[in-house]
């Protein structure tokens, strides 16, 4: 009886899970090697890695991979140094503090639609928007975001978006430090500089680990704000491979294709998982 | 008739035997102590006891039941862990009345039990305070308040004082003894410190990797020790231990059998100092510390042998300071190479009336 | 503790740039907020106004013109039902790992936690093709799996981190004192972790709710959630920005609030407890 119960109660969530793993993956494995069109769902027959040449090879591939990475690169990189800009800048306390966190953390609970489609009118319209009022403010020629910086918009709302998470993390991590080594260097005679390179930065450096894994995993499947907003376009110009897929499967209607796509993903999704998975690993002490 | 018995208790972890063949017998009333060093499984045992782990073989039998195969909520044993580990979510009262609540007691005599177990361990005032409000000997309070309502077959306490600062770790234990004496409960008590072990046992079982040394009263413990362990583990300052063979002349002197890779034993308090040149070893001065109601002084033999000897008076003697020793002979204790005792030294006389 | 600065002029700066930042950042936020309550005119007037007569009236012609409520109850029930779906699911598994000497515990965390990686849209072809063919396709049914399922790694764990906090003693003193095991749960376990059952399944309602990807591909007229109602808005329809306010506005305010009030357990939920 010891035995068993434990195994009793894992099972429906390990059940529920493994055929949710399984499950879509045996059947995008068979899709991406067969025709199979949701338009036309009787034509079907193997054709083999037809599906992986199509996505491959389309111009629009290599356009999303270099998209994708793009998008993955500047979040990451900037919600990483000004979230440890932020987190520095109210790590001491001072009036408001409390209010001022509430502020900086808003952005994150906010729908990706509503996140989208915030920026897409009200700001970014280069009419009416505040920032075209800004622009023009200072005297320069409102610049038509989504039209001209189509993967610029979206990487500032999603960079938008996730910089709370990455300065919460940081504000976090930055307590947990121990300040009797900061005033013994003060007592020392080390510059804030100085500080900030020899005890800041490398006690950050775990919580900056985990920041850029967790945003490299949720960042590769942005989708809403591309759908809602660009809808890839003008063109490919802001395609990502999720979108990409997404083109090929409901636009298209072309689910072989869809399939292959999406196996490309998984993949590079699975070196993200890799890496993140030792640093989660070490901090679990079962 | 024994109340509690253990018959060849194993325990295996993976494949470290942890316990190996414990036997013992316990009447009821007796205030037993587990005693000895870190990881000898005086804990396990306990806990094997409790029902807290399995036993890989052996069985227990209490009061005429086999309770080997009981799971601990049957055995009608109470715990006093070394955490304390009382409910967090409920106040004093309902932590001390839970288990008589699952038992589905009667609500007026539950009440009536705990208010006699709360004056007995002066909580009245607190029955209402959650565990985060109370201080730590408070807390500890509670944790035997919890055992004592239930009134079980046998009290079970593991490294109870471990986390209380020293003054209370004193007057706690005082008042467990005074405890089991007005309540004549079976107790089985696990601690490394051995004055705990001397003053509240009955019996104390010394135990060492997972086997019993052995069992006797402190005082048997102290003066009859059955092999070195136990010697050196009793008793503090530690015994004095020497090779035979950093004592050749000494030991044929007296006319005691020594194995020549034997070992000798003595007391701090069969060592005494005199002047020197006479008594049977010279000696040096490395530390005197006046404890104020007895010295203990350290010293280094001529032959390179580290001592220590404890008298009542206080001493005149300095670091480096050279001296003589006397030894009572026949106060010490030998011991093969195996380390059993071969031969044990008188006992001390007692004094009173 | 941080220490106060010693000199206050630094402290003023100091203050003055966070403030200045916080302002900054939560700017677009409160703009939507003051839309809102603007009238369309006002909405798009150059310069932008900062100072004007408040009105309601976008509030109600948003019910009128796209059933407001019935999107905002699809929200509601999707996200309720996942979580307490999930709870179901998690709580035994993260109770036995964390109390059982269950083989291949780090094991499991790790494999699930790996499910949650991939992202979505590996999965979206064969789940919508699966929901066409089950004629699950624009219902709350197909939303709630989905939901449960994707949350379900995230609340394993943190009910799982949860959990461990427990001393094994205080289990142990329960079943000293005779409790069986189902009492030791009942009496003992169960209050203890409502605050990790709370916060987990918080976490979850916000990552329901605000949940697009699924919301958008599987659901649409009859099992929209705010999600796609507000994405919908996304197509000219002439003037509309405070009613998109209105309803954006409507949509996101419980979230953030409540984002507000558990801000450091949500995101320990999404960090799987790496960062503390």
């Amino acid at each position: 009886m010891k035995r068993l119960l434990p195994r009793l109660l894992l099972a429906p969530a390990m059940a529920s899970l493994f055929l949710w793993m399984i499950v879509p993956l045996v059947m995008t494995l068979y899709f991406s090697v067969i025709r199979y069109n949701l338009m036309q769902p009787e034509e079907t027959g193997f054709i083999g890695l037809e599906n992986f040449t199509y996505f491959l090879t389309d111009p629009s591939f290599a356009v999303a991979v270099g998209n994708t990475l793009l998008l993955l690169g500047s979040v990451i990189a900037v919600t990483v140094l000004l979230g440890i800009a932020i987190a520095l800048l109210i790590d001491e306390p001072f009036p408001g503090r409390g209010a001022v966190r509430l502020l900086l953390i808003s952005p994150f609970f906010v729908m990706p639609t509503v996140n989208a489609l915030l920026w897409k009118h009200m700001m970014m319209n280069p009419i009416y928007g505040v920032l075209a009022q800004v622009w023009k403010f200072f005297g320069a020629t409102p610049v038509d975001w989504l039209t001209d910086v189509p993967l610029g918009s979206i990487i500032i709302m999603v960079a938008w978006q996730w910089l709370p998470f990455a300065a919460l993390i940081f504000m976090t991590a930055l307590q947990s430090m121990n300040r009797e080594q900061i005033e013994a260097a003060r007592m020392d005679g080390a510059t804030y500089l100085q500080q900030l390179r020899y005890l800041y930065l490398p006690h950050l450096g775990r919580s900056v680990a985990v920041v850029v894994m967790i945003e490299m995993i949720f960042l590769l499947g942005v989708f809403a704000e591309i759908f809602t907003t660009t809808g890839g376009g003008p063109g490919d110009a802001s395609t990502n491979v999720a979108f990409l897929i997404f083109k090929q499967a409901l636009l298209n209607f072309d689910a072989g294709v869809a399939s292959a796509g999406a196996l490309f993903a998984v993949l590079l999704a699975n070196l993200a998982a890799a890496l993140l998975m030792r640093m989660v690993g070490k901090n679990l002490d079962t | 008739m024994a109340y509690l018995e253990l018959k060849n208790i194993e325990k295996t972890f993976g494949n470290v035997r942890v316990i190996r063949g414990v036997d013992l017998q316990i009447r009821q009333g007796e205030f037993i102590v587990f005693v000895g060093p870190s990881g000898c499984g005086k804990s396990t045992l306990l806990r094997l006891i409790a029902g807290l782990e399995e036993t890989t073989a052996g069985t227990l039998l209490l009061d005429g039941r086999d309770i080997t195969e009981l799971p601990s909520s049957q055995r009608d044993l109470a715990m006093v862990f070394q955490s304390y580990a009382l409910y967090p979510h409920m106040s004093v009262f309902e932590n001390m009345s839970f288990a008589l609540k699952l038992a589905k007691v009667d609500p007026a005599i539950i009440a009536q039990k705990v208010q006699r177990a709360a004056q007995i361990l002066n909580l009245t005032s607190y029955l209402e305070r959650t565990p985060k409000e109370l201080s730590g000997g408070q807390r500890q309070r509670v944790a035997i308040g919890r055992a004592i309502v239930r009134a079980p077959k046998v009290f079970l306490f593991d490294e109870p004082l471990s986390n209380l600062d020293a003054a209370l770790r004193g007057q706690t234990r005082i008042e467990i003894a005074k405890l089991h004496r007005d309540l004549g409960a079976t107790t089985i008590y696990v601690t490394h410190d051995q004055v705990e072990a001397m003053t509240l046992a009955d019996r104390v079982v010394v135990l060492r990797d997972g086997k019993i040394e052995q069992v006797g009263t402190p005082l048997e413990l102290y003066d009859r020790p059955a092999n070195q362990f136990v010697a050196q583990f009793i008793g503090t300052p530690q015994m004095n231990v020497l090779a035979a063979s950093a004592l050749q002349s000494l030991v044929q002197g007296c006319g005691i059998a020594v194995e020549p890779d034997g070992y000798l034993g003595l007391r701090p308090e069969d060592i005494a100092l005199c002047a020197p040149g006479q008594g049977q070893l010279g000696a040096r001065v490395d530390l005197v510390e006046a404890l104020g109601a007895e010295t203990l002084i350290y010293v280094t033999t001529d032959n390179g042998v580290a001592m220590v000897a404890r008298q009542n008076e206080r001493s005149h003697l300095g670091v480096g300071m050279a001296t003589g020793l006397v030894l009572d002979v026949d106060a010490a204790h030998v011991f093969d190479a195996q380390g059993r005792v071969t031969r044990s030294g008188k006992a001390r006389a007692s004094k009173g009336h | 503790m941080a220490q106060r600065s010693k000199y206050p002029m630094t402290l003023l700066l100091r203050s003055a740039l966070a403030w200045a930042v916080a302002l900054l950042l939560f700017f677009p936020l409160g703009w939507l907020v003051l839309t809102a309550f603007k009238s369309e005119l006002q909405a798009i007037a150059v310069p932008p106004l900062l100072l004007f007569r408040p009105t309601l009236e976008n509030f109600s012609i948003v019910q009128e013109r796209s059933d407001y409520l019935l999107y905002a109850q699809n929200s509601l029930i999707t996200s309720a039902v996942s979580t307490l779906l999930g709870l179901a699911l998690a709580f035994p598994a993260a109770y036995a790992m964390a109390f059982f000497r269950v083989r291949y515990t780090k094991n499991i965390l790790m494999w699930m936690l790996s499910t949650k990686m991939m992202p979505a849209v590996g999965a979206l072809v064969p789940v919508y093709v699966m929901a066409q063919s089950s004629g699950l396709l624009d219902s709350r049914t197909a939303l709630v799996i989905v939901f449960t399922l994707s949350n379900l790694p995230i609340m394993v764990w943190m009910l799982f981190s949860y959990l461990k906090e427990i001393p094994h003693e205080i289990l142990e003193a329960a079943r000293m004192d005779g409790a069986t095991l189902w009492q030791e749960f009942r009496r003992v376990l169960l209050p203890l972790t409502l605050g990790g059952l709370a916060s987990t399944g918080l976490l979850c309602l916000v990552l329901s709710w605000n949940e697009a990807f699924w919301s958008l591909n599987l659901s649409a007229a009859k099992a929209g959630t705010l999600a796609t109602l507000i994405a919908s808005y996304s197509s000219p329809e002439g003037l509309f920005w405070s009613k998109l306010s209105a309803a954006s506005f409507m949509a996101i305010a419980p979230i953030v609030v409540f984002g507000w009030f558990c801000q450091k357990q949500l995101v320990q939920g999404l960090t799987f407890g790496a960062v503390k």
